[in-house]
């Protein structure tokens, strides 16, 4: 029987395979997938508790916000790489070492 | 230990989700990465369905495979030269990144069945649409507003930040 405990192990999948892309990826925009990955695990236990709780919308509605917030993450995220690679010509993160004094 | 149709359908899904996922985690090719993206999505999405949540399943698709997607996909074409087929993505400090992950997991999964969830009574799967236009007029009428002056701000600070400075 499929319950809530399965659908937070999916999520919770989810969540370490995008922490594992953060912490090893030298390029922007594979780190920029793996937290797309990290917020999709947190909207996917948001409605399987909205599914499973007190049966109203909230969890839901939670997540519409998580989605519209990532969209916003994304276009600021993804600007700041282009402007990176124009300046350095590299899109990987540990060369982006400018403000180092 | 009844073994129902849905039960299939979440398995089905759920390998698709992590299944991909582990691809995007791991490839050694960008567009690889960015392609097994959109499967892991599309595995999310069914999962919502299988949750009721019919209204975010289809944002889901619209919003990140539709949207956030491409513009990955642009993210990826616009950072390397174009004639460069090969597009690699490094992989640095693996080892205690996997450690630090798979120590994660295994508290996170343990957490999960081990705690007595306040289980309520639960909603049936129904159409969620028209309940949820309703709580965005009344209940969550400022931070609907909250987030789409969020938006725009974010989307005109995007075009900004990228836009070539004219040479003066």
């Amino acid at each position: 029987m499929i319950g809530l405990p399965h659908y937070l192990l999916v999520s919770a999948a989810l969540f370490c395979l995008g922490v594992l892309g953060v912490l090893t990826r030298r390029n922007a925009v594979n780190v920029l997938m793996g937290i797309e990955l990290i917020l999709n695990s947190a909207n996917l236990n948001l409605v399987a508790f909205s599914r499973y709780g007190s049966g109203n919308l909230q969890g839901q509605m939670f997540a519409i916000f998580v989605i519209v917030i990532a969209a916003a993450e994304a276009a600021v995220a993804l600007a700041i790489v282009l402007t990176l690679y124009r300046l350095r010509r590299t899109p990987n993160l540990d060369q982006a070492d400018i403000l180092r004094g | 230990m009844h073994f129902t149709a849905s039960d299939g359908v979440f398995l089905a899904f759920a390998a698709i989700t992590v299944g991909s996922a582990v691809v995007v985690t791991l490839a050694r090719s960008l567009i690889y990465s960015a392609f097994a993206l959109l499967f892991t999505f599309f595995g999310v999405a069914g999962l919502y369905l299988l949750l009721g949540a019919d209204f975010i399943a289809a944002s889901q698709l619209l919003i990140y495979v539709g949207g956030i997607l491409v513009l990955l996909l642009f993210g990826v074409m616009l950072t390397h030269k174009l004639y460069d087929l090969d597009l690699k993505s490094e992989v640095t400090q693996f080892a205690p990144a996997a450690i630090v992950a798979a120590g994660l997991f295994v508290v996170l999964a343990v957490l999960g069945f081990r705690t007595t969830w306040k289980i309520g009574p639960g909603r049936a799967p129904s159409a969620t649409t028209d309940e949820i236009g309703h709580l965005f007029m009344g209940q969550y009428l400022l931070p609907f507003e909250a987030a789409s002056v969020l938006l725009l701000v974010a989307l005109i600070g995007a075009a900004m930040i990228v836009r070539r400075k004219k040479e003066a």
